[in-house]
């Protein structure tokens, strides 16, 4: 920020003049911001000209769109909720996170396929899907527990490099061991029961019965969480562990075990997103989990990381910049073919958002050995 | 001192005693410019399969390797040497894999000469090491012009000496998919999907080149990520052109995404679309959400043609029944079968017996393989061009009605395409 300084107090004697300074990094910053800025303008200018002239997507288009940008986003921010979480209370980025989410899935995935061939699948729709998230939220929540404890726990007064390493190592053994488990090949979810990949019509508007069911699914988890960590004893736990852990301990709570709570729910939210994925996607291979797992992390940055509402929002966002940053904002600069840089776009937000607001959307949450 | 004097005398013994050992042999063969290969009494010609035989798309890849070592037993020994394929490489369909692979298989001297990749992209960071080191590289399924050239004299930018293929030449391909939509189909508006791979993309530009030279329009050209999963976006985007037909030659991951994905992006509920050798495999023509698709792909009516082993499609594809216990996944062994050949017969041409080893100059295996004319193979009479392509070029495009009989489906050609 420019800073112009009018006068000083005759009293300090810290002549050192705090006058109007030209500092080239501000001034930098100052111009990606306004870049930025007129960049977005212009293209948004560009699609909105292009749809009154009949050009690009149309209105029904753009609402699809935007309904299956809002359901990938809710799923990001539930994962993103993982690393949030373990942020918060451990300070460091948990990258096997995305092998955590992956994890569900896959096991999911033959549960769905053993209900599929007897027809379980069709004829129940909403027990089969309770089912697989069930066996999805159980398998998260198991992988995420045994790898805090056998991976995370042993260097709990490492420096904070040392686990997120452990954690980038993590990541590729569970995804190799799940290759090994599950083969190399795409396994594929059957296709939504029953009558959910029909549209529901909510106030008019036509909307695909899966989507409503990730949003709302989303929508309930965040719910549980938000009780879970603001109403239980636990939750009070895991919140003090995040503060400060040492002096959480000598107030008495049990840091270890909270801990592994804390590992537990982000799983279990990782498992509830595996659902979701299986739902929109349907599809997952052992390399699932790694570009999700980034996005999320990047959602989770975007939102204030150890912010948990933050988190959730970072994700709906992200979800929301990834689908329609391209065709609203690309398109209208005139750059073609904009699909390609989807994944540009996504974490090009992150960068202006951090540009714009370093501290994430909503604020970061760090414990105590983090503030400075 | 007398330490380093000694140690200097060492060393120019040590310094004889090499030169002495590399010009030792009385042999009077001499290597040509690229050097030889000498295979002592009892050691077997060492090739390699370098092939995708993991991940989504290693239903492209295994029936190659698979059929890289029934050529091999077919063929027999060379001059009393056995001919040995060793641990079969992935080339991963992609840049890093190629190169991670080619830095093996160079690093092994004795390599004469490598069936693969399965993957354009693999082969184009895999080629620039292959090349320099003189061996020879022989695919069964890389398509990319520019791996070759633009069968009008120019050379692709990614086209190095030693280079050959067995298979067609996107440029053919993408006039047969472009005649087959406009002509065979009536339809003037095409969208093309790539995923920027130097397969997907060549045979995007060949495709558009020649459909717009029949005078149709292309409403978007654009791309998906490897991997992608997301496919609403790009469907979006390509909704809004309005095409009539899409034309997606991507690999297995991102065309199973796509046809699953179609149903929910409103305004292509009538569109046709057409994949290509790429997607041409039983994941894919497994999937209910693929049926009423069109594939373009080599033509596999192969009849009596037979190899120069004497092995004709009926009989290898017994021998592979046999062999693996399943029929072959994906189009391309027998041009694969047909490399292996091809390779096996020039270093037989050019093997020198000296004693009881022999020399492979590479030059020469070279200058043979690159004057090949009239080859029997499985897929045809084979001759290669200055640019290392030597296929029949045969394309055929089928479509895919019953999920439930693939191999129905494999034989339904509703059109044939040559050059």
């Amino acid at each position: 920020m420019l800073s112009i300084h009018v006068t000083t107090p005759p009293t300090t004697e810290r002549s050192s003049s705090r006058r109007f300074r030209f500092n080239w990094v501000d001034s930098f910053l100052w111009f990606i911001r306004i870049f930025a800025i007129i960049t977005i303008v212009v293209g948004l200018t560009g699609s909105i000209q292009g749809f009154l002239a009949g050009e690009g997507p149309s209105v029904e288009q753009w609402r699809d769109l935007f309904i299956s940008s809002v359901s990938t986003g809710a799923m990001y921010g539930l994962i993103a909720l993982g690393y949030s979480m373990v942020y918060g209370v451990l300070g460091f980025i948990n990258f096997a996170h995305g092998e955590v989410f992956m994890s569900g899935i896959m096991v999911g995935w033959i549960s769905a396929t053993l209900m599929f061939e007897n027809g379980f699948w069709d004829a129940n729709p909403f027990a089969a899907l309770a089912v697989i998230l069930l066996v999805a939220m159980f398998t998260s929540t198991l992988v995420a527990v045994v790898v805090e404890r056998i991976a995370y726990r042993p260097l709990r007064n490492a420096p904070r490099l040392i686990p997120l390493i452990t954690s980038i190592g993590v990541s590729f053994f569970l995804q190799y061991v799940f290759a090994g488990l599950f083969g190399v090949g795409v396994n594929s979810y059957p296709p939504p029961p029953g009558n959910l990949g029909n549209d529901v019509i909510i106030f008019g508007v036509p909307i695909e019965g899966t989507k409503i069911l990730v949003i709302g699914v989303s929508i309930l988890a965040m719910i549980g969480l938000w009780f879970f960590v603001a109403r239980t004893k636990t939750g009070r736990a895991m919140r003090a562990v995040a503060e400060d852990k040492e002096i959480a301990g000598l107030m008495g709570i049990n840091v270890d075990r909270t801990i592994v709570t804390t590992f537990a729910v982000g799983g279990a939210m990782a498992g509830v997103a595996g659902l979701l994925w299986a739902l929109l996607f349907r599809g997952v291979i052992f390399t699932t989990g790694f570009l999700p797992g980034i996005k999320a992390f990047t959602a989770a940055v975007m939102g204030g990381i150890g912010n948990l509402p933050g988190a959730m929002l970072g994700g709906v966002l992200l979800g929301l910049f990834e689908g329609m940053g391209p065709l609203l904002v690309l398109d209208g600069l005139g750059i073609p073919a904009v699909s390609q840089l989807k994944d540009a776009v996504a974490f090009a937000a992150l960068i202006l958002v951090l540009v714009f607001r370093p501290s994430g959307l909503l604020g970061e949450r760090l414990g105590s050995e983090d503030r400075v | 001192m007398k330490n380093k004097r000694s140690m200097r005398l060492v060393a120019v013994l040590g310094a004889l005693a090499l030169v002495a050992a590399a010009c030792g042999g009385g042999s009077d063969f001499e290597a040509g410019e690229l050097g030889a290969v000498t295979i002592e009494a009892g050691e077997a010609i060492q090739i390699r399969s370098l092939q995708v035989i993991t991940g989504p798309d290693a239903g492209l890849g295994i029936p190659e390797e698979r059929a890289v070592r029934l050529a091999v037993t077919d063929y027999g020994s060379i001059a009393g040497h056995a001919v040995e394929v060793g641990t079969g490489l992935d080339d991963l369909c992609s840049a890093d894999g190629g190169q991670a692979a080619a830095q093996t298989i160079v690093a092994d001297d004795q390599v004469v000469g490598v069936i693969g990749t399965s993957c354009s992209g693999a082969a184009t960071a895999a080629m620039p090491l292959v090349s320099d080191k003189g061996m020879v590289m022989i695919s069964g399924s890389n398509t990319s012009p520019a791996l070759t050239s633009d069968l009008l004299g120019t050379a692709g930018t990614d086209n190095h000496a030693g280079y050959y293929r067995t298979a067609h030449n996107d440029f053919i391909q993408g006039a047969a998919a472009a005649n087959f939509l406009y002509g065979e189909l009536g339809l003037t508006s095409v969208a093309l999907i790539h995923d920027g791979d130097p397969y997907t993309n060549g045979l995007t530009n060949a495709m558009e080149a020649a459909w717009k030279e029949l005078g149709g329009t292309v409403t978007v050209h654009t791309a998906v990520a490897k991997g992608q999963a997301d496919m609403v976006p790009i469907l979006t985007e390509v909704a809004a052109t309005s095409p009539e037909a899409i034309f997606m030659p991507i690999f297995v991951a991102e065309t199973t995404a796509i046809v699953q994905q179609i149903g929910g992006v409103a305004g292509l509920e009538n569109v046709v679309l057409m994949g290509a050798d790429a997607g041409l495999t039983d994941d894919v023509l497994l999937l209910p959400e693929a049926e009423g698709m069109y594939f373009s792909g080599p033509d596999l009516r192969f009849g009596d043609a037979a190899s120069e082993t004497g092995t004709s499609a009926d009989a290898f594809l017994a021998n592979y029944q046999a062999e693996y216990g399943e029929a072959p996944t994906a189009p391309f062994w027998a041009h694969a079968y047909d490399a292996t050949v091809m390779l096996l017969t020039a270093i037989d041409a050019v093997g020198i017996v000296d004693g009881d080893k022999l020399h492979i100059d590479r030059a020469a295996l070279r200058a043979e393989l690159s004057s090949t004319s009239g080859f029997a193979g499985i897929t045809g009479t084979l001759s290669c061009d200055d640019f290392g392509d030597c296929a029949s070029g045969k394309i055929t495009v089928i479509e895919h009605l019953d999920s439930g009989d693939i191999d129905a489906s494999k034989a339904n050609v509703v059109f044939s395409y040559a050059p």
